[in-house]
């Protein structure tokens, strides 16, 4: 008999539903009813609400079942699910699955297809064809190449990559460096995760085509200490690309050289700033410094140095492969490929989805996202991680554009969606925020750490109602203080979910009546 | 160029902090800014980060005291105690509160009978608060010794804890 193969994905997601144990039990189950049996640890497909989602190998492709725990198994096997048989959970050929089938999928098309360590595999699904082709350019075309693509840093500046490239190129030096900024510590977000869990060899093939790039032989992975599940996927990947010749001193006997090595930051959100990160690179403190002079022309241990997000050197292996002009076909205005939105919180059915620019959040909630997980009218989403402003029901039409979005001031940042129902208290939400911005603080400008403390003992007073309108203003006043006068994002944004939470929700504050909207609301 | 690290398994021969730290500056050298790294090393294998490495490390890395110490006291991952023989983390980020995230830390609070930071009153779990494991979709999430799990009602959280005969 031949062996079947099914699939049961490693990825934290299913990991946390039971997918380990799930996976040694179906090859336990199997062996009893003497099946022969090939388990595939893929990546997640990021239909999250089905994990753990298990897909079968069958002549008609692949068929998916979900969310599978343990206990369904006997009767799965009973009901034929090594060969697409009936059952309550299955969902049919996985490719067919509406969620799936709308999405415009550049940068995640291998996540949760392939095995994220195997190279073959990788390879067989039209991997390491970017980097191949950027062997035979030059690095000035590389870097044109990656210009004319549009792509923008999917982190949240939204700098274009190309050009922050071109300045790394024309610096002069002995070495230079590629680091991945794998320190997304944002709530909401799990797209680097996916992808790092799920299509490690992809970041890897982006990194070294970076180097190629920018002439860097050396790259770094900074990797959240809260991920172990990705570091153990991305060493595993490292190591086999190193065998098969994709990195190393010849690269596939091209003589340029590339390698790279993981390192697990230590638990510091402000690390996800690119001067913070290099610090603590470096093995010192993660302290934000002041720009200029930018880390492109005196960065890690003070050469040039490339800093981009996990999705941003992920979409350049495709750039490469289809060309900049396929990529720039996708998206809207100066909003170009794709975005990796990731719909989080109280929605029902939370996600990955992956489209062009140009979709609206209220596409994403309720066309993709089913609605609210509880049943309750949906109230607000925090958009872009804990310092993106909360987006009342009037604002769900915008397109998702770094430019609308800058309009409405709001940032699509890394596309982290974050719904609640209408039992949320926005008031204690903005205090939230202002208590993690006082909690990782690195301490360094004095706006970010005493203006955090300030923030929250306001927003208490306000809470409690005492003096009411003056806290307000003092409130205003502090956030024009931390976003005028700090020296990086953490404590310039926290003004964003602050104030969209007082203007858009000020009943929650006590300063409109509890039953009427918001005067922007209705704007 | 320079080389990438070995990739074997650290695997100290000894548990004595100042053996441990020079079996750690052997594993990471060549390695540039390795102070982290070894630092990682060293919490891996012993659980915790004592003070009498630090003066060690000093010596071996040209760094001062006050140097070292300043990088062991601004990560929260790092600690200079030993945790409970088990540990839970509880998200307490947006998209966990977005589902009940308040509600299961307290109910761990309760449970476990200490605050974040903290030892159960049996002195046997340390509760340390977490900001984004990324499992927001499936929150609220938490991490129990190293292992995920998502979507932690308190009946699930409590059956986690249990089969291990902890706090009937």
């Amino acid at each position: 008999m031949t062996a079947i193969t099914v699939y049961i994905p490693r990825d934290t997601a299913a990991v946390a539903m039971g997918a380990h144990q799930l996976a040694s039990e179906l090859a336990e189950q199997a062996r009893l009813r003497g099946q022969d049996l090939r388990i595939v640890r893929n990546g997640s497909r990021g239909l999250l609400w089905l994990e753990p989602m298990i897909e079968v190998q069958t002549t008609e492709g692949r068929v998916a079942y979900g969310p599978v725990q343990s206990e369904d198994l006997p009767g799965l096997l009973d009901a034929g699910l090594l060969h697409g048989g009936a059952h309550a959970l299955r969902l049919g050929l996985t490719e067919d699955i509406p969620y799936l089938k709308n999405q415009e999928r550049l940068t995640f098309a291998r996540v949760g297809i392939i095995d994220p360590v195997s190279v073959p595999d990788y390879i067989a699904h039209g991997g390491f064809e970017g980097l191949r082709r950027a062997l035979s350019m030059q690095a000035a075309e590389l870097v044109q190449e990656v210009t004319d693509s549009g792509l923008r840093g999917r982190g949240g500046a939204a700098f274009p990559t190309g050009i922050k490239w071109k300045t790394v190129l024309n610096a002069p030096a002995q070495q230079k460096y590629i680091v991945c900024n794998a320190d997304e510590g944002d709530s909401g977000t799990f797209s680097d995760r996916m992808l790092m869990e799920g299509d490690p060899l992809c970041l890897i093939e982006g990194m070294a085509i970076a180097g190629l790039a920018v002439g860097a032989t050396y790259g770094y992975i900074y990797v959240r200490s809260e991920y172990p599940l990705a570091i153990q996927a991305l060493n595993q990947a490292i190591t086999a690309a190193r065998a098969a010749g994709w990195l190393g001193q010849d690269i596939q006997g091209s003589g340029h050289a590339f390698d790279l090595e993981v390192r697990k930051a230590a638990g510091a959100y402000i690390c996800g700033e690119e001067t913070a990160l290099l610090d603590s690179l470096e093995g010192k403190r993660g302290v934000v410094r002041v720009k200029p002079p930018l880390p492109a022309i005196k960065g890690l241990f003070g050469q040039p140095t490339v800093v981009n997000n996990v999705v941003s050197l992920a979409s350049v292996p495709i750039i490469l492969s289809k060309g900049a002009a396929y990529y720039q076909n996708y998206g809207m205005g100066r909003s170009r490929g794709t975005l990796a939105f990731q719909l989080a919180g109280n929605i029902k059915h939370g996600g990955l989805v992956e489209k062009a620019f140009g979709v609206t959040l209220r596409e994403l909630l309720y066309d993709y996202g089913g609605g609210s997980a509880s049943g309750r009218p949906l109230r607000a989403v925090q958009a872009g991680g804990p310092l993106g402003a909360y987006l009342p029901e009037s604002q769900w039409d915008v397109p998702l554009d770094y430019e609308a979005y800058m309009k409405i001031n709001a940032m699509v940042g890394h596309g982290g969606l974050v719904a609640f129902d209408d039992t949320v208290d926005m008031a204690h939400m903005a205090q939230y925020a202002m208590e993690f911005c006082a909690i990782e603080s690195c301490g360094k400008c004095t706006p970010c750490r005493i203006g955090s403390t300030r923030g929250v003992e306001t927003i208490q007073k306000i809470r409690r109602r005492e003096d009411l309108d003056n806290h307000v203003e003092l409130l205003r006043d502090l956030c024009d203080t931390l976003y005028s006068g700090s020296l990086c994002a953490l404590g310039g944004m926290v003004p964003y979910p602050v104030l969209s939470a007082l203007e858009h929700f000020p009943q929650d504050f006590g300063l409109a009546p509890k039953n009427e909207p918001s005067r922007l609301a209705k704007a | 160029m320079q080389l990438p690290p070995d990739a074997q398994a650290f695997e100290p021969s000894d548990q004595a902090p100042v053996d441990l730290v020079m079996q750690a500056l052997q594993q990471h050298a060549g390695q540039k800014g390795a102070l982290l790294p070894i630092l990682h090393t060293i919490q891996d294998a012993l659980g915790y980060l004592p003070e009498s490495i630090v003066p060690v490390l000093s010596e071996h890395l040209a760094l001062s005291r006050a140097e070292i110490h300043g990088v062991i006291s601004f990560y929260a991952h790092f600690r200079t105690q030993a945790h409970a023989c088990r540990t839970l983390e509880i998200c307490r980020a947006e998209a966990c509160q977005a589902r009940g995230g308040l509600e299961l830390a307290a109910h761990a609070r309760r449970r476990l009978n200490c605050d974040f930071h903290e030892n159960s009153s049996d002195g046997q779990i340390t509760l340390e608060p977490v900001y984004c494991l990324g499992l927001c979709a499936q929150s609220p999430a938490i991490m129990l010794d190293g292992i995920p799990h998502a979507r932690v009602t308190p009946e699930k959280l409590d059956a986690l804890l249990n089969p291990k005969g902890v706090m009937p």
